[in-house]
């Protein structure tokens, strides 16, 4: 496949017909946040622009990532972006194996130098000189370093690359280490989740091939459009949190009524995703829906914030020692109280004293 | 009372009064407090809600109104500590004392141990002060004016979050969430830091009580009318 063909092209070849195509660059451009006026702008940009290749890269991860954008709601979406992007690399995904595969990432360098995006699906462990993830007889990390040196940006998928996510939890013995620790010169976009929404991982990268850029980014990396508001801000059930009405147990009157998780540790109140409107599998439903709280998966260690049942959840203080700050605030606070009585008593006594013996040194 | 009072350490003739703290001084120490102990309880009560009210939730907004409590609680607060601070640039020399340490002082180590000897009973007379001792100095920077910074700032950077990205306290104060860790840790140390606020709070007020009765100088009524007196005439 020659660079010169256009996605427009690409998706007819795949048998997707106008009506579709047409179909997907609104549905891209309500679900990016953009005016009507978009939809053709992104069609034209479909149909004239040449496509781009991507190399989708898998280090330490579950591939629940690539399961997520397989699956976007809508059924299109993951056709169209799969072939609209000549992912030309994604070894779970790809045909070829062994050298035969290999061998595209260097053909990819030769004919796209600084032209291609790298896609990132998990993250790569340092430790033992990356040695706990072996591909292809070589370490990840020195595949990433040498495609990364190479792409023209970077897409960090899911917590993982983003974070670190559940392999750099504490202990994190393999010292995985997020995508942007590592590339440091490179341009990257963090789409956090455990997995990301399919829409929006559709939405970011039809963004960047339609645009030509990043979509506009917020202090941590994150693409503003899904990731700056927080999955309670939009909550259907915000309204009971305003009220005061909780789920106090799964099985209460309050978890029949539908009344807000919060109480039950629901993250939503600190995570920036955008479940609450997109939701999942095309709409149908996301966990405060189904009844659970949210984990908080698209947070910075999600994994090391304590309890998912808990809406207070424990501090790393110093070294070792973990627990909820009402907890060390109540047992301080309660120290305190014993310690001034204890220093009060004692202060009577010497102060009896003193008086006794006549002391002068105050009244 | 008696004849012989003019004698003894009690005599009127040599009690002295200084205005130590101007007015603004103590309206702030007094913003500071009820502000504080509204932000701590309905702040905990966010932390941990009230059992539910029942009924359509469009019946009810308790924790709403919480909630509201808080923010303009907060707003006293910070705004209270912003006039204090420049207060602190045109007060008199007693109105700076929470704001640095003398660290560079070798009479105020030295002064601060001779506190630490005395509250620990090993010394049996007290210093005179004016203002603020070296030992009551440094806890009230520690864990009033720096914690009171901190409460601040991570306090604001939540709000930014409700208020949306782009707002003032996001741009002003939402730096702060990613050091912290993210905005459940920044909850967390916020929450923290109410009750290390709240242990200074029981420890102050013994202090300033136990002054009041047992030590050599006024306390309460300072932070009330201002002047400090002192019991005895002694050095």
């Amino acid at each position: 496949m020659g660079i010169q063909q256009t996605f427009y092209e690409a998706m007819r070849e795949h048998g997707i017909t106008r009506r579709s195509f047409l179909k997907f660059c609104s549905l891209t451009a309500a679900g990016l946040g953009l005016g009507p006026e978009f939809a053709g702008k992104i069609a034209y940009a479909l149909e004239t622009k040449p496509r781009t290749p991507v190399i989708w890269l898998h280090g330490l991860e579950c591939t629940c990532c690539s399961e997520s954008f397989i699956r976007s709601g809508h059924p299109l979406a993951a056709d169209v972006i799969l072939s609209m992007i000549s992912l030309d690399y994604d070894d779970t995904l790809m045909a070829a194996a062994g050298y035969q595969a290999e061998e595209i990432l260097e053909q990819t360098i030769a004919k796209y130098d600084g032209n291609f995006i790298l896609a990132c699906e998990g993250n790569p462990p340092l430790n033992e000189d990356g040695m706990y993830c072996i591909q292809g007889g070589k370490p990840y990390v020195e595949k990433l370093r040498r495609m990364a040196s190479h792409c023209k940006a970077i897409i960090a998928w899911g917590s993982c690359a983003s974070w670190g996510c559940v392999q750099a939890a504490k202990p994190n013995p393999t010292r995985a280490t997020p995508i942007h620790k590592v590339i440091t010169d490179k341009p990257v976009i963090k789409v956090p989740g455990c997995p990301p929404i399919a829409e929006v991982m559709t939405g970011v990268i039809t963004y960047m091939l339609t645009f030509d850029r990043f979509p506009e980014l917020d202090r941590q990396g994150r693409p503003k459009m899904f990731y700056s508001q927080r999955n309670h801000d939009k909550c259907y059930r915000r309204a009971n949190f305003d009220a005061g009405q909780f789920v106090e147990r799964f099985d209460d009157e309050g978890a029949r009524k539908g009344y807000c998780l919060y109480k039950m540790g629901c993250k939503g109140p600190t995570t920036h995703n955008a479940c609450s409107t997109v939701e999942w599998n095309g709409g149908l439903s996301w966990p405060v829906k189904s009844g659970h709280g949210c984990l908080g998966c698209s947070e910075d260690n999600f994994w090391d914030r304590g309890s998912f049942y808990s809406a207070v959840t424990d501090l790393n203080v110093v070294g070792q020692v973990e627990s909820r700050a009402d907890k060390i605030g109540a047992v301080l606070a309660g120290a305190a109280v014993v310690g001034v009585a204890a220093h009060a008593a004692a202060s009577v006594i010497s102060h009896t004293k003193d008086n006794n013996k006549g002391g002068d040194s105050h009244d | 009372m008696n004849s012989n009072v003019a004698s003894g350490p009690h005599d009127p003739a040599n009690q002295k009064a200084v205005y130590v703290f101007e007015a603004p001084v103590r309206l702030w120490h007094w913003l500071h407090t009820f502000s504080f102990l509204t932000l701590a309880v309905t702040g905990y009560l966010i932390a941990d809600p009230l059992p539910s009210p029942i009924g359509i939730p469009s019946d009810h907004f308790l924790m709403g109104n919480i909630r509201l409590i808080h923010f303009i609680a907060a707003y006293v607060f910070a705004i209270g500590f912003a006039v204090r601070i420049y207060w602190a640039l045109v007060g008199n020399r007693f109105s700076r004392e929470i704001f640095y340490l003398p660290f560079w002082r070798a009479d105020w180590w030295k002064d601060l141990f001779y506190e630490l000897g005395f509250y620990l009973f090993l010394i049996r007379k007290q210093h005179k002060t004016l203002g603020h001792n070296p030992l009551a100095q440094t806890a009230m920077f520690f864990l009033n004016t720096l914690m009171t910074f901190f409460m601040i700032g991570t306090g604001f950077a939540l709000y930014g979050q409700g208020l949306g990205e782009g707002s003032w306290a996001d741009q002003g104060f939402g730096w702060i969430i990613p050091l912290l860790g993210g905005e459940q840790a920044t909850r967390n140390w916020h929450d923290m830091g109410m009750w290390i606020m709240l242990v200074f709070v029981i420890i102050h007020i013994y202090m300033a009580v136990r002054a009041d009765i047992i030590g050599r100088e006024s306390s309460v009524s300072t932070m009330i009318g201002g002047w400090r007196l002192f019991k005895d005439d002694q050095p």
